[in-house]
């Protein structure tokens, strides 16, 4: 890969760590607020059903995520295994797309 | 000051060994002193370099109790308070023998992190004016007093997991010419030293900046250069 291509990769994965540190707080704050509150599963999806308030976050950190974790893993891959190239891109590009589509899957079935 | 050192020292290339000789411990005695006591006394066969024995030339840097240490500026009181001393080559370097390790694979990453400064002036230019406390100017201040002995090279991590991995010295120097107003290579130097084997894969581990014997920070240097590149980026600059 290209050093212009690894640079963008980097400031990707910088600006993605930038926004998971927002949604994760957020995210965990949401889930011990609703545990704490003794919300049951039918109250929660009550308030997520139709709210675009929540599946624009909930996209937003799906989006973070898939973005963030294929370049995490592909650094790892190419320090402890020596695991680098096309085909190991290929592949966190895949897992990439994957943690994308299982995101949007889960927005869905709560926010629609 | 009475007493005996026990110093086990690298012999052979990189199938060798450590060999363990007894050292008279002598007042202020430096590791450089210790391992030219070896040599002289015990056994002329021991390859070793040093030049200086004042902290200048940079040349005596080894592996002393585990950690990369100019030898000459290393008291055996600080380094092995128990009075064992292991003395081996610098990691991350082929062995030639002994404690002399080959420093072509250091030296020719700084030249393919472009360390040589290339000028836009000719001689019928004025002098270039640089103002001193330009934030520039200061950030070539903090980061130009290496003299490339290799001891931060040695102890990055990085260096290890990713062999082609410029490293901590030729970062750093790249770091002083990104600043520099005169030089007329900024696209092709930050293009060189992006990427896998370049800034982008240091960890901030800062070993580096730990042991430098010079209190440089290539830590600092190689964020600087992080930012240089992403923003270089962004702007089309390179």
């Amino acid at each position: 890969m290209s050093a212009r291509a690894e640079t963008r990769l980097w400031l990707l994965q910088r600006t993605s760590a930038a926004a998971l540190a927002v949604c994760v707080a957020v995210h965990l704050a949401t889930i011990i607020g609703a545990v704490r509150s003794g919300l049951s599963a039918a109250a929660i999806l009550g308030r997520t059903n139709g709210s675009l308030g929540w599946a624009a976050f909930y996209a937003a950190f799906v989006l973070a995520v898939s973005i963030h974790a294929p370049i995490g893993l592909r650094g790892i891959a190419a320090e402890w295994l020596g695991w680098r190239g096309r085909a190991a891109d290929a592949v966190f590009a895949l897992i990439g797309i994957a943690l994308l589509a299982l995101g949007a899957y889960a927005i869905a079935a709560v926010t629609r | 000051m009475n007493g005996t050192l026990s110093v086990a020292v690298w012999r052979g290339g990189a199938d060798g060994g450590y060999r363990t000789y007894s050292v008279p411990r002598r007042e202020s005695q430096t590791v450089l002193d210790v391992v030219t006591y070896i040599q002289r006394r015990l056994d002329p066969t021991l390859a070793y370099r040093f030049a200086c024995r004042v902290g200048m030339c940079g040349s005596c840097a080894m592996t002393v109790n585990g950690l990369p240490r100019w030898t000459c500026r290393t008291h055996v009181a600080d380094a092995a308070p128990d009075d064992r001393l292991e003395v081996g080559p610098l990691a991350h370097l082929p062995i030639v023998r002994d404690l002399v390790t080959d420093m072509r694979s250091f030296f020719d990453k700084w030249a393919r992190a472009r360390g040589a400064f290339k000028g836009t002036a000719t001689r019928r230019d004025d002098f270039a004016r640089v103002e001193p406390g330009s934030p520039a100017r200061r950030a070539v201040d903090a980061a130009i007093e290496c003299i490339g002995c290799g001891v931060c090279y040695a102890a990055c991590d990085v260096v290890a997991w990713n062999p082609g991995y410029l490293g901590p010295a030729a970062l750093n120097r790249a770091w002083t010419l990104v600043n520099d107003s005169r030089d007329g290579a900024r696209a092709q130097r930050l293009a060189a030293v992006a990427g896998d084997a370049g800034c982008h894969a240091c960890h901030t581990l800062a070993s580096c900046t730990e042991r430098c014997p010079k209190h440089l920070s290539p830590t600092a240097a190689i964020a600087g250069l992080k930012r240089a590149t992403a923003v270089g980026l962004l702007r089309g600059e390179w």
